[in-house]
């Protein structure tokens, strides 16, 4: 646990951050939300202002932990309704550009 | 045949359909001609099938006719893009999800289809449900019904101004900081978002999954009740929902408050609120304490957190769902693409407008290496403190009143370059959706300029009689 770290809101790399989650941002965007980033970031710093480090964080607000049923095999999606929707399909499975050479 | 669409309720219509005063074919019919001469400028819809609306209308008519009754059975609703409805779009408002075919239906809509509900078309929305005025949407700009050169407020900006509007008797809206309620205040309707865990997500596409809940937006109180009587209850396709008995919401809708402790919350009751919705939900009290309720203060301390857990939670929780957009299954695929690593950079540069971008890279900054733990940990134990707040304050009181919004709806264009000023606008509503409960916004009188208020309803966890109680209780006496 490193509840004391201080992230330095200076330093949010967005171009680092979009390559992450596999987002192609252009120069245009990444310039429009550098300071975009760094704003909502220090409203978000708020929360350091409670010292929590005796709370439980809150995953979900239900009250279920883990529901469990039968472990019984039933259909699912009809393949052809599913591949409708693929952008590119090939004998029946999703069809992708190529991983390997 | 005429109908007043402006005003007409489920409770209405579903008496003269048992009657006979007309015929659901009839109904269905009068709406799509209203839809086309209304919406090329409201815009609350994003495709109206109307072959698919008359089918169901005519087969409602046919069950009738077969001895078939039901609370929804040849009435018409419209529902949020974001909602699975079998053999239709469900585009979530995005460009990359143009021409997507739902293969299934959600189990909300399922529950409505077994109640004889007649689907007419996709109400507008914000991108993915991410925005408070619908200006987000990838498609058009939805107007409110009250004031077209005001936004409907959002995410759910398209079923809120359809039901004002008088396009749907009954429309369905989703809400994860406030996208049901905060519209319903905007355009002057109802708006329900439930306690977390009473109606099923499945099928719904999901923003973030521990806040999302799906609600209807309705005319009426009594509407939201057999509207929530129907969705509700436990779902095996969706693990959090929660064996709690459905009960007959209808039943709890009594018109005096006799006995009933309504908690204000002064955290609510801020400066820099607007002088006419301050006005509006001062005289909403009264008018409660008038009908028997007894008032008491009440504290929510940790209110002024909300708003950062909550773009750190709901972001978050976006950024992961929203991975499943990379063009490999469905929607959109980017083209010349080399291999998958560009195909999903550029089909999702494409793909997504600039505040899911905006979001996605907010979610995934929070969850990356070395700021878990300063953020999203830290916001999921500030998240238990309000929580704990809400457990307190039902201590003392059956129900809370708040504005559901700081301002009545601001106009076209007003926000969109400023990110953190559309935030503020869950400033009232986020709360519920963090704490998990129930809450409603029922329309007050409208400002001196004609625009609409919200009061908001807050209750306990599966609290919902009680929020729907107060809430008719207090429209019944306003509408006198």
């Amino acid at each position: 646990m490193c509840e004391t770290k201080q992230p330095d809101v200076a330093k949010i790399d967005v171009a680092y951050v979009a390559n992450l989650v596999r987002l192609r941002l252009d120069e245009d965007e990444i310039r429009a939300l550098q300071p975009q980033m760094e704003a909502i970031v220090d409203l978000i710093k708020k929360i350091d202002e409670l010292d929590v480090s005796a709370v439980e964080p809150t995953s979900h607000a239900s009250a279920v932990t883990n529901v469990f049923r039968e472990d019984k095999a039933r259909d699912g999606i009809d393949r052809d309704r599913v591949l409708a929707n693929a952008p590119a399909e090939v004998d029946g499975q999703f069809s992708v550009p190529k991983i390997l050479e | 045949m005429s109908f007043n669409f402006d005003s007409l309720t489920i409770a209405e219509a579903q008496a003269a359909l048992v009657c006979g005063a007309y015929t659901s074919e009839d109904l269905v019919s009068a709406l799509i001609a209203r839809i086309r001469t209304r919406d090329s400028a409201l815009c609350a819809y994003l495709t109206v099938d109307e072959d698919y609306a008359l089918e169901q209308a005519r087969a409602a008519d046919r069950a009738r006719l077969a001895g078939k009754e039901g609370p929804l059975l040849g009435v018409p609703v419209g529902i949020k893009d974001l909602l699975n409805v079998e053999g239709q779009p469900c585009t979530c408002a995005s460009r990359i999800l143009a021409g997507y075919t739902a293969p299934y239906d959600a189990t909300a809509i399922a529950r409505l289809r077994d109640a004889g509900a007649v689907f007419l078309g996709r109400t507008n929305m914000d991108e993915f449900a991410m925005g408070s005025s619908t200006e987000n949407s990838a498609y058009q700009v939805t107007r409110n019904p009250a004031d077209a050169d005001r936004v409907p407020g959002g995410s759910s900006g398209g079923s809120a101004a359809a039901v004002a509007g008088g396009e749907a008797i009954a429309t369905l809206g989703t809400d994860t900081g406030g996208s049901i309620r905060q519209p319903a205040a905007f355009c002057g309707c109802v708006g329900l978002k439930p306690t977390y865990g009473r109606v099923s997500r499945y099928g719904l596409t999901a923003f973030a999954s521990s806040l999302d809940q799906i609600g209807p937006m309705t005319h009426t109180v009594r509407d939201a009740a057999i509207v929530l009587g129907v969705m509700a209850g436990r779902d095996p396709m969706d693990s959090t929902t929660l064996d709690v008995p459905v009960p007959d919401y209808t039943a709890a809708l009594k018109t005096d408050l006799k006995g009933i402790r309504l908690g204000l919350p002064r955290e609510y009751f801020v400066d820099g609120m607007d002088d006419d919705v301050r006005s509006r939900i001062n005289d909403a009290v009264e008018v409660c304490r008038g009908l028997g309720a007894e008032i008491v203060d009440v504290t929510l301390p940790h209110t002024e957190y909300a708003i950062a857990v909550y773009y750190v939670v709901a972001t978050a929780e976006a950024s992961t769902n929203l991975a499943r957009f990379d063009g490999v299954r469905y929607g959109v695929r980017a083209e010349g693409a080399t291999d998958p690593i560009d195909m999903y950079g550029k089909t999702r540069a494409q793909g997504f407008g600039s505040e899911v971008k905006r979001r996605i890279i907010l979610g995934t900054y929070v969850l990356s290496g070395g700021y878990y733990d300063a953020y999203y940990l830290k916001a999921q134990k500030v998240r238990t403190l309000i929580r704990g707040d809400f457990e307190a304050a039902f201590k003392v009181c059956d129900a809370i009143l708040t504005p559901t919004t700081p301002t009545p709806a601001f106009k076209v264009g007003e926000n969109i370059d400023d990110p953190l000023k559309m935030y503020l606008n869950d400033v009232f509503t986020a709360t519920a959706n963090l704490a998990g409960i129930p809450a409603m916004s029922v329309p007050c009188p409208p400002t001196e300029l004609g625009l609409p208020v919200g009061l908001q309803i807050l209750g306990p966890a599966f609290g919902e009689e009680v929020v729907l109680h107060v809430g008719h209780a207090y429209e019944q006496a306003v509408k006198k």
